[in-house]
């Protein structure tokens, strides 16, 4: 019995681990031009957009909360580069960041001020923030020149994509604030339970408006590295489920949705991993249909793994 | 004791009221500006456009009265109008049967491991989201392959017949919504949902059977889910593939418009009703206005699910 619940703590805490190690070596062994560096390259380039939503998400998670708008975010962000990227890049950029920051402290206020379930007050964003963003972009794909804006997506720095070193920077930071700071602890314990939390004193308004507002800040700065890559603002589809990827990736990475617990790492390799399978499977000749019902398969596996028990 | 069941029911008459208030003054003023709002055609429309919504939100609101929540209809949708199309080729009870057999099924997987194994109703109804778009593209050549509907068989009547101008849909989701308020308010079963979702565990203790309501009320939202898809595909005469995204959120936006709370333990089907009609004349409306362009409907969606929610919220302190 308690051998059982050992291997079962254990599978819990290691399995995105060795399930990427294991796609890893069956690639290594069965795929071609798998071991290339290009290949590494484009599959990273892939993995980052979803990586830095995907950490806001666990934070989000991490309070007992979920935020559906990030994929409208997203889009907020696309629609609104255009319209600044004449003054030029950075203030185009830092606009896209204040609606992200706008959007997500409005999330925060809702849920933390108002009382409103995390579900609903995001689906109202999910739902009205992607309109808002076709209404802003007249419903148009605007494709950019700013050879500047589009070096982001193209660019090398010290050898790594920008994007990829803007997501991995990303990931230490938000490793950084939930392991080494309070913000972090008090972040942690409102999941664990809110009321004791409260009762403790801690400031469990103030961090929930802060953990939304950096999840809408990263989902902006995401829509604004997915834009530069694509070389075009296209609202209609920037982030489009992307909720659903981060979602799946924070839960794959061992970061239960009941709160109180928030794995970084475990994110990051949940992202690696998802990124893994679609690739392994793409690159397999399997159709997309096939792709999407083993991701189902996978996410109720890992959700089976990591429930708590009672 | 008295005083607070008082005003918990003034809440309740409140929620259900100002949905429905809402409703009575949208038509009255789109019927006062736009003269083609009244007309007899536009009233067909609305109520057709609307039947399809309420066959799927019926289900949505069994699920979220029990607490939980079904994303996966909206993919059940198109995957029952796909089905249906398939089927019919075989006939009529195959194009009708097809559909329910197999979102039912999906449904009840979806209650099965959401009852049995304690895993949230948001992650198992996300994974049976992914797969039923997955088996939808399976089954259509990756999305390449519209089934078509013999413009002359019984199966596409279903959908395109009428009554007086009013479609078959429209009586179908009437008498659905009746059942279902029926079921919810009248019998063992609809007590059942409302103890389920209240309070779970004083529920369990009670004698409730929870793990069956659960996996009942999932089953029945992807049943009707795959309806309305197969109602859907008669309508238009094919299994479109690329319907049903996002219509989840609808369904549940409507339920919440409607009064139902997501937290469980409390709801109408006549919200839901009013929370449908709601919707379809804001969307109607702005079609009206024609200069607006239809990306305007999700923001004043967006903003209305917000209002409804802050007003409920408020009016419960």
């Amino acid at each position: 019995m308690t051998l059982t619940a050992t291997r079962t703590r254990w599978l819990q805490d290691n399995g995105v681990y060795v399930a990427v190690v294991a796609l890893l070596l069956f690639n290594a062994l069965f795929t071609a031009n798998f071991l290339s560096v290009g290949n590494f390259r484009t599959q990273l380039i892939q993995a980052a957009p979803v990586l830095i939503v995907a950490l806001g998400m666990a934070l989000v998670i991490g309070t007992e909360g979920v935020d559906l708008s990030v994929g409208a975010v997203m889009a907020l962000a696309a629609a609104i580069i255009p319209l600044y990227l004449g003054a030029g890049p950075l203030p185009a950029i830092l606009m896209a960041l204040t609606v992200g920051l706008v959007a997500g402290a409005f999330n925060g206020f809702l849920i933390a001020k108002v009382g409103i379930q995390p579900i609903v007050a995001t689906l109202a964003l999910l739902v009205g923030g992607r309109g808002l963003a076709l209404v802003i972009a007249d419903g148009q794909l605007v494709q950019l020149h700013d050879p500047a804006f589009l070096a982001l997506g193209t660019d090398d720095l010290l050898g790594v994509p920008t994007s990829v070193l803007t997501a991995g920077l990303l990931a230490l930071t938000v490793a950084a604030l939930t392991n080494r700071t309070t913000f972090g602890r008090q972040l942690v314990a409102i999941g664990g339970n809110r009321r004791a939390a409260t009762l403790a004193g801690l400031p469990v308004n103030r961090v929930l408006v802060g953990v939304y507002t950096i999840c809408g800040v990263l989902a902006a700065v995401s829509g604004v590295l997915a834009t530069s890559r694509l070389a075009a603002s296209d609202p209609a589809d920037m982030g489009l489920l992307m909720e659903l990827s981060a979602i799946t990736a924070v839960v794959v990475g061992g970061t239960p949705l009941t709160g109180g617990k928030v794995r970084v790492l475990g994110t990051v390799m949940g992202v690696v991993l998802m990124q893994l399978v679609r690739a392994t499977l793409i690159k397999h000749n399997l159709p997309d249909s096939i792709a999407q019902m083993i991701q189902a398969a996978i996410i109720v596996a890992a959700v089976y793994v990591a429930r708590e028990r009672r | 004791m008295m005083t607070t069941l008082t005003a918990a029911t003034r809440a309740k008459v409140l929620q259900r009221q100002g949905a429905a208030v809402a409703l009575v003054l949208m038509v009255a003023v789109s019927w006062l500006v736009f003269p083609r709002f009244g007309s007899l055609d536009n009233v067909r429309d609305l109520a057709l456009q609307g039947s399809f919504l309420a066959v799927i939100a019926l289900g949505m609101t069994f699920v979220i009265i029990t607490g939980g929540i079904d994303l996966s209809v909206g993919s059940l949708y198109a995957l029952g109008g796909v089905l249906a199309a398939w089927g019919s080729q075989h006939g009529f009870l195959v194009a009708l049967t097809l559909p329910l057999l197999v979102c039912g099924a999906i449904g009840l997987i979806n209650g099965l491991l959401i009852a049995r194994t304690n895993m949230a109703p948001f992650i198992v109804t996300l994974a049976s989201l992914l797969f039923a778009r997955g088996l939808l593209l399976a089954i259509t050549d990756e999305g390449a392959n519209t089934y078509q509907i013999a413009p002359d068989s019984a199966f596409v009547e279903l959908g395109r017949g009428t009554v007086a101008g009013f479609g078959y849909p429209i009586f179908i989701a009437v008498a659905l919504c009746v059942l279902g308020g029926a079921l919810l308010n009248r019998t063992g079963f609809g007590q059942n949902v409302f103890a389920t979702g209240g309070a779970e565990q004083s529920a369990i203790l009670m004698g409730v059977p929870v793990a069956r309501t659960k996996i009942t009320v999932y089953t029945m939202s992807g049943t009707l889910a795959g309806l309305a898809g197969a109602l859907t595909a008669a309508y238009l005469q094919s299994g479109v593939t690329v319907i049903g995204v996002g219509t989840e959120l609808d369904a549940i936006a409507v339920v919440v418009i409607g009064g139902t709370l997501l937290t469980g333990g409390m709801g109408t089907v006549l919200g839901t009703v009013i929370g449908v009609g709601l919707i379809k004349v804001i969307q109607n409306v702005i079609n009206q206005i024609g200069t607006l362009d239809s990306n305007y409907q999700s923001v004043v969606s967006g903003v209305f699910l917000l209002v409804v929610v802050v007003l409920q919220r408020i009016l419960r302190r």
